[in-house]
């Protein structure tokens, strides 16, 4: 038994869920209690989806237990299968119902439905979420891809492999990439999972090659249609300026394009950016990463050669891919961290004393309490994480929303130490609204004497509004009706106990 | 259950005078898109703090907590999993010493907890492991310091609010006993509304209260065959019982929902301690009168409206009471996963007749009917609170009616804010 405060991944049907939620005409019966359909918020709250995941899960009960939970399943199947009429049927059990050995693969098959069925075995009890989700796209590849039809064509062609639903940044992803490959002279044949449907992955052999975004999830299917059909494979996300100019120059290589017109005009501002003198402060800054081993492995390479920042600590959850990150941590001479607990996470936190953390949303959670900058690189995801407005992580516009992403907090970071007397702030204090919603006026019964006005004008202009604030707060609370220099610095004072 | 569906004619039928008293009911069977038990423990836990919760499951249950709580901005929780190996399964580890050594560790880092329940799950409960008897051999090892106790939130036994039910029952078994004549309010209630309630009580001339659960596990109420409690909450069932078995008597009463509620519930109180309807009347009047006011800024949005109720937490019919009787509003269909006749009996009573009462589930079902009534307002949980807005439902995720405070007089308004937002929203939005 392991003891788990808090988890970075789900179970692995969740991961199943991923992939068919992603996907066009796919349906999954999942024999599961009642409980475990609490998955579907994740989709519907977190990503704002505006349907219901497709699933179909059997909520069979104690009572059940004796009885015939088999039955249950194969009706839920067919039940399923008459609402939805998906072109493929995956069926699996989730961890209560794997200890049931119901066989949903096999009761499935007996149904007898009109389309394939996919049968997924996810050991819940040694897999999580990711596996789970490289396990049923690998499945729904084997099952489906046929043999390439051979049309000529014009412009060579990709598949995209990875992107799924709560990925992070993976829709805007998958539009950065296109475009990428747009200009380098390639068209995007499948996209998958995200948006494919079973007809799609049918032709996936058509694509002269593979690009695999996010190996954690594609991994698998990938190398097995590699050896299948003998498609060649690309797998070096494009996160960063570097590693975005190593995409193009390996993907114009494979598929025999000339790499030099986009390289030669990449059209991002970030390396000039980094550049500029304004940067100089970002100099050395200590930074830690922990995400996903894609996501972490890129953020180091970011932070070190594009930002000149110094890592000091990269990890990851991903124990699939522990390899390629201890490899990357013993390249940047730093200590590779691998768990799944977070406490042991902010435990490496606190030792390295970093100034800017990249991490999950749990690690935003542990920076924010050690009162250190943090931006979110990696799932698992949180409703922030999809933003209104495009915001890629990949191509030449990602590591623009990347260096804007990064620094942006190291500013702020700035702006907190400057402030550390002034903590009365919303991250600190919940009940003070930020300050970048507009503080309400002074109540008329309180008054700045003018020595007092001249001495907050003497406090740089961009704390200058707290400082007001915080100052009118404690002056209240004091009873006090004119703001004298006293005042003001009583409150600084106060604030910064 | 095509059948089932016929049953909607018979309950326009229903007899008007008893409300819904013998409404007829839809039962459904199918897929229930519901919370299983434990996820009361993201209630519960802040409730009694110096409590921890032990899920003895699978990343499944460990998931499913953090996921209805949110992500929170926590130290370290007062609730975890224990998470089930494969080696657990395989017998390569004995599942008891593992929980051991999971719970010594836990006491070890976490020396202020002093009540620990060890919390049941389908797994645990499909590989029959007895944690009755594990939290008695803890609780014997960890005495006097920390007591532990066990409960079932499994989604095979319980739905959502069932675990606070099977929590309760577990605290009740542990009660002292006492032969005085008290009243015990039953049900977790937000601090500030059993606050509210204590004021009230004593001014009532109930002096002798207690609330079950306790802020703190020392403070645990004592029960016998003095003890009247009054539900707070209406999905209390198997805690009902456990009382009653340990002498003590029920007092019937619908549920301290809006000023009406409210005060049917308090009144249900006094009489039962023989206190004057004038003596209560003198108590309660100022703030029904306050609720009656806030209701009333609220009734303009909601009077007329329909309203149709997935089946979630249980408060289901009293909401419905609610909404119908003090805010004018016409409740098409009362989804509840689980209708318990005894204990909502006053509630059904009141309820007037008109809308389908079901019980169980069968989601996609359910959802036809719902598309076919186009309700102005629908309540459900939230995974299904986007799809339904997106094509075009209002909608009001239901479990924040566990996670706010919405009992008592001063949260009619509130309560009656939740359902009136959505709506006031939508005329607001131009895009
Ligand atoms: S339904 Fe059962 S397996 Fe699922 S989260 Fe609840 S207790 Fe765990
Ligand atoms: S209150 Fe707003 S502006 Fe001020 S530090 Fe926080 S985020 Fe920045």
């Amino acid at each position: 038994m392991q003891l788990t405060l808090w988890t970075y991944e789900g179970p692995p049907h969740v991961g199943a869920m991923r992939v068919a939620t992603a996907m066009r005409n796919v349906h999954y019966v999942l024999h599961a209690p009642q409980g475990d359909t609490y998955a579907d918020l994740l989709f519907t709250m977190i990503e704002r989806r505006d349907r219901r995941p497709p699933v179909t899960y059997t909520t069979f009960q104690a009572r059940d237990l004796g009885g015939d939970t088999a039955g249950l399943f194969q009706q839920a199947c067919r039940d399923a299968y008459e609402r939805f009429r998906p072109e493929v049927l995956l069926v699996g059990a989730s961890c209560t119902a794997e200890l049931l050995q119901d066989d949903p693969g096999g009761l499935a098959a007996a149904v007898g439905l009109p389309v394939p069925v996919i049968p997924l075995e996810l050991p819940s009890y040694q897999r999580k979420e990711n596996w789970g989700a490289a396990e049923t796209f690998y499945r729904l590849v084997r099952a489906l891809a046929q043999p390439a039809a051979g049309t000529a064509r014009a412009r060579p062609r990709c598949n995209l492999l990875g992107p799924v639903a709560l990925g992070f940044r993976h829709r805007d992803d998958v539009a950065a990439v296109t475009a990428l490959l747009d200009r380098l002279g390639a068209d995007v044949h499948v996209t998958a999972p995200l948006g494919a449907s079973p007809a799609d992955l049918a032709t996936l052999a058509d694509a002269d090659c593979n690009i695999v975004l996010y190996p954690e999830i594609a991994a698998t299917a990938a190398q097995w249609l590699g050896r299948s059909f003998g498609m060649p494979c690309v797998t070096l996300p494009p996160i960063g300026v570097s590693a975005t100019r190593d995409f193009i120059a390996e993907v114009a290589r494979v598929l025999g394009l000339d790499p030099a017109p986009v390289l030669a005009d990449p059209g991002t501002r970030a390396p000039w950016y980094a550049r500029s003198v304004d940067s100089t402060y970002l100099t050395g800054k200590r930074v830690f990463v922990f995400g996903d081993a894609t996501h972490a492995i890129a953020a180091a390479r970011i932070a070190t050669a594009e930002l000149g920042l110094s890592l000091v600590g990269l990890g990851t959850y991903s124990r699939e891919l522990a390899r390629d990150v201890r490899a990357a941590a013993n390249a940047y001479g730093v200590e590779p961290l691998i768990t799944d607990d977070y406490l042991d996470v902010e435990k490496a936190i606190i030792a390295a004393q970093p100034e800017l953390v990249l991490g999950s949303q749990m690690e935003r959670h542990v920076a924010k309490r050690l009162g250190i900058p943090c931006a979110v690189i990696s799932a698992p995801v949180h409703v922030q994480d999809f933003p209104a407005r495009f915001s890629p992580q990949m191509g030449f516009e990602g590591a623009d929303v990347i260096f804007d992403t990064w620094v942006h907090p190291l500013m702020m970071g700035l702006e907190e130490h400057l402030l550390s007397m002034f903590r009365d702030d919303f991250e600190f204090n919940d009940s003070a609204a930020p300050s970048h919603i507009a503080a309400a006026p002074a109540p008329a019964t309180l008054a700045w004497a003018a020595e007092a006005e001249q001495e907050l004008k003497k406090i740089p202009f961009f704390v200058r509004g707290k400082a007001r604030r915080n100052t009118e707060t404690f002056a209240q609370s004091r009873g006090l009706s004119l703001i004298t220099v006293e005042a003001l610095y009583d409150a600084k004072a106060h604030f910064a106990r | 259950m095509n059948g089932a569906l016929h049953e909607v004619g018979a309950v326009q039928e229903a007899g008007h005078a008893a409300g819904c008293a013998d409404a007829p009911v839809l039962r459904q069977r199918g897929q229930r898109e519901v919370f299983c038990g434990l996820t009361g423990i993201v209630w519960l836990h802040r409730k009694i703090q110096d409590a921890f919760f032990l899920v003895v499951g699978s990343r499944t249950c460990a998931h499913l907590i953090q996921s209805a709580a949110g992500v929170m901005i926590f130290a370290e929780p007062r609730f975890a999993t224990a998470i089930i190996e494969e080696r657990d399964l395989a017998g390569l580890a004995d599942a008891n010493d593992e929980l051991d050594s999971v719970v010594g560790r836990l006491i070890a880092r976490r020396p202020e907890i002093k009540l620990l329940f060890l919390v049941g799950s389908c797994p645990s409960e499909v590989i029959k492991l007895d944690l009755s008897r594990a939290a008695q051999r803890l609780s014997r090892s960890l005495a006097p310091a920390v007591r532990v106790l066990s409960y079932s939130g499994s989604g095979i036994e319980t739905t959502f609010t069932q675990g606070e039910d099977a929590c309760l029952a577990a605290l009740v078994a542990d009660l002292p006993t006492t032969r005085a004549r008290r009243l015990l309010v039953v049900g977790a209630l937000a601090d500030v509304v059993e606050d509210q309630f204590r004021r009230l009580f004593a001014a009532i001339g109930i002096a002798d209260v207690d609330f079950l659960p306790p802020r703190r596990a020392a403070d645990l109420p004592a029960v016998g065959a003095g003890t009247m409690f009054l539900l707070a909450q209406p999905f209390l069932a198997d805690t009902a019982r456990a009382l009653e078995s340990r002498g003590a008597t029920r007092i019937a009463a619908p549920f301290p929902l809006g000023a009406e509620g409210t005060t049917l519930w308090l009144r249900a109180a006094a009489e039962a301690f023989g206190i004057a309807p004038a003596r209560l009347r003198e108590a309660t009047g100022i703030a029904e009168h306050r609720a009656r006011t806030a209701l009333a800024r609220h009734k303009a949005m909601l009077a007329g409206k329909r309203i149709f109720f997935f089946p979630d937490s249980q408060l289901e019919v009293p909401l419905a009471r609610f909404l119908a009787r003090e805010l004018g509003m016409r409740p098409v269909e009362v989804g509840t996963p689980y209708l318990h006749r005894a204990h909502l009996a006053e509630e059904l009573a009141l309820l007037p007749a008109g809308p389908l009462l079901s019980e169980g589930q069968d989601v996609d079902r359910q959802l036809d009917r719902c598309r076919a009534a186009r309700p102005d307002l629908t309540v459900c949980g939230l995974g299904l609170a986007n799809p339904l807005e997106a094509e075009g439902l209002a909608t009001k995720w239901s479990i924040e009616l566990l996670f706010t405070p919405i009992q008592g007089y001063e949260q009619a308004g509130d309560l009656a804010d939740l359902f009136a937002r959505p709506l006031v929203r939508r005329l607001k939005l131009a895009v």
